[in-house]
């Protein structure tokens, strides 16, 4: 009996590691694909010959994207939004998440159902739309920042932290040595909450990274467009813009190899700067969604 | 006596003493919430523009009511023949990602609770998280590519051996929208369940152990258990969003072939509005109230049944 037990539990533990394998293969072989991918020729592109590893070993597809000026602005763009939005919404966030976290705040119940109310219904597209263009935020930067700055959700996740983290002896005798409320924030709960701040920035910076729907219904000028409407132009629309006024036959396949080719660069070089960040903060994301987790 | 004691206490302040003290609390909140009344609460009010007979020259306060009571746009949106099968893909695609999903990174997260091997298992977690930080537009490009039936790796072998033509077929999207989803999603969605997993009592298992249970009855009665109050949580945050999924992603893996299963109600409210030549902004905003509140009606709904079986509601 106990013998069948402990066959039975291996054979478990075995099929684990085999199911974790299976899931380790299914998600890395499309990354390695996309790779190899950006670094063969366009011919092997078109006709489907990369496999697993490059085929027809080449940079040029990096090259094409090097020279591609829109990607660049985009870059630049994206690194402004991602960069002042970030920094907005980290300081509204923390500045609801602190007052919320303290028992002795009154009021804290009416704020609290001020801000969840927005996770769960909202004016939907088209008002917002409207606000925005009577704002007159149409076409500029704080269209795309502004709107999302606020997150109930992030707010909730920060005011739990502080709430299991701040002593409420250290702020009591902080209160006692004259030490106003705003300097508290600032001197000893920000300077303590560093995993969280690192967790939810990293959250809004990938938010805004990656967002395209926003900028895309309210940023008309493409001189203003972040990375990701460029990538959709190329990517989804395929409106690539090589200077296609050669009707030489020749040159017309050259640049649809390349339009392939710089597909697969951009890919790489616009998910690269998340990927670099990425290990840093890892350990501290995981923390996050697990602070997140506990019932607020 | 109980006077006296209340005293040494410390004596509940009035409001006012309150404030004074502590204005700066105030203030701080004063901007998040501001914030809230310009972005999240405008809107709200902007939905009046549902019940309008909207002209842009009378802006949304002067504009005439609606005809039927203001309820115009409403019946015009249930009477069109759009309205169906928007629901249908909505409800579908919502559904059968949520069914799918749900077990998935549950499953993952048992899993890598019991991968022995530290090393290993961290590693499998740092790389099942890494496809959450590919943007959508990035995402829907690589599904494009690798599907493709003549270039794509994976399309050109379906095509060729079983002739699938995965993104030519509008019967293949709800399919490739949810388990490319689990892609994505499956190692983040796990995180929250280990979470959960990490708060069961070792003693538990060491009991369980004694008394001769399998690995596997340890999973049923053990940790499944710690797992659905979690779940039940996850379960109705998901509910609200039923009718508004992930539309991003949704517009961009849109395409001639497949836009009879995967026009969903937000995609159509978009199109109707802000792409049409003729934009129709009251009729856009009255399918927008109807998701929100058809949204908050399921958040509500679910709640009640989970705090009825089993007292985990959250609200």
């Amino acid at each position: 009996m106990k013998r069948k037990k402990i066959t039975q539990d291996k054979v478990v533990y075995f099929i684990n590691y085999i199911m974790l394998t299976a899931l380790l293969i299914a998600v890395l072989y499309p990354l390695i694909y996309i790779v190899s991918c950006s670094f063969s020729s366009g011919d092997a592109l078109v006709s489907g010959k990369v496999k697993l590893f490059p085929v027809g070993l080449t940079l040029q597809s990096y090259k094409a994207v090097f020279k591609y000026q829109s990607i660049w602005t985009g870059y630049r763009n994206s690194i402004i939004y991602a960069f002042v939005g970030t920094i907005i919404s980290m300081v509204l966030t923390l500045f609801a998440a602190y007052p919320l976290s303290r028992d002795d705040f009154r009021g804290k119940k009416i704020f609290t159902v001020i801000i969840l109310f927005t996770m769960m219904f909202s004016g939907g597209l088209i008002p917002t739309y409207l606000l925005i263009k009577n704002l007159k935020m149409m076409d500029t930067m704080w269209a795309v920042v502004l709107p999302g700055a606020v997150s109930a959700y992030n707010i909730i996740v920060a005011r739990t932290f502080f709430a299991n983290t701040i002593p409420k002896e250290l702020q009591e005798a902080a209160e006692m040595d004259g030490c106003s409320d705003f300097r508290f924030f600032t001197k000893i709960v920000i300077p303590l909450s560093t995993p969280i701040i690192a967790v939810l920035s990293l959250w809004v910076v990938v938010g805004l990274w990656n967002s395209y729907f926003n900028p895309m219904i309210y940023l008309n000028s493409q001189d203003k467009y972040p990375l990701q409407l460029v990538l959709r132009r190329i990517l989804l629309l395929s409106q690539v813009n090589l200077n296609q006024s050669n009707i030489d036959p020749e040159t017309i396949r050259k640049n649809q190899y390349l339009s392939e080719m710089l597909k697969y660069g951009t890919i790489i070089i616009s998910t690269l700067p998340l990927m670099i960040i990425y290990p840093f903060v890892q350990k501290y994301f995981v923390k996050g969604v697990m602070i997140g987790s506990v019932k607020g | 006596m109980s006077k006296k004691t209340k005293i040494q206490t410390g004596h509940r302040k009035t409001f006012g003493q309150y404030f004074l003290g502590h204005w700066q609390l105030y203030v701080m909140i004063a901007f998040p919430i501001i914030m809230l009344f310009i972005f999240a609460y405008a809107p709200m009010y902007g939905v009046i523009l549902a019940f309008k007979d909207y002209k842009v020259s009378l802006g949304i306060w002067g504009s005439p009511w609606a005809p039927n009571h203001g309820f115009y746009n409403f019946i015009r949106f249930f009477g069109n023949y759009n309205f169906r099968e928007c629901l249908r893909n909505t409800i579908v695609l919502s559904v059968y990602s949520m069914l799918v999903s749900m077990p998935c990174s549950i499953i993952l997260a048992i899993s890598l609770n019991y991968a022995k091997n530290l090393a290993y298992k961290k590693c499998v977690q740092m790389i099942s998280y890494c496809p959450y930080f590919i943007s959508t537009v990035v995402f829907v490009g690589i599904i494009n590519m690798i599907f493709d039936n003549r270039s794509g790796v994976i399309g050109s072998f379906l095509f060729n051996n079983f002739g699938i033509n995965v993104l030519g077929n509008a019967g293949y999207f709800s399919s490739l929208y949810v388990w490319s989803g689990v892609w994505q999603g499956i190692g983040f969605g796990a995180i929250i369940y280990m979470a959960a997993l990490a708060g069961v009592d070792q003693e538990q298992h060491e009991a369980a152990i004694i008394d001769g249970a399998t690995l596997l009855q340890r999973i049923w009665y053990v940790d499944l258990p710690a797992i659905i109050p979690t779940a039940i949580i996850m379960l109705i945050l998901n509910m609200g969003g039923t009718l508004n999924i992930g539309y991003e992603k949704i517009l961009a893996m849109q395409n001639q072939n497949n836009i009879a299963m995967s026009e969903v109600i937000s995609t159509y409210s978009y199109k109707v509005s802000l792409v049409s030549t003729f934009p129709d902004f009251p009729y856009s905003t009255a399918i927008g109230l109807f998701q929100s509140l058809v949204g908050l009606l399921l958040i509500l709904i679910t709640n009640k049944i989970a705090d009825k079986l089993s007292g985990t509601g959250f609200l």
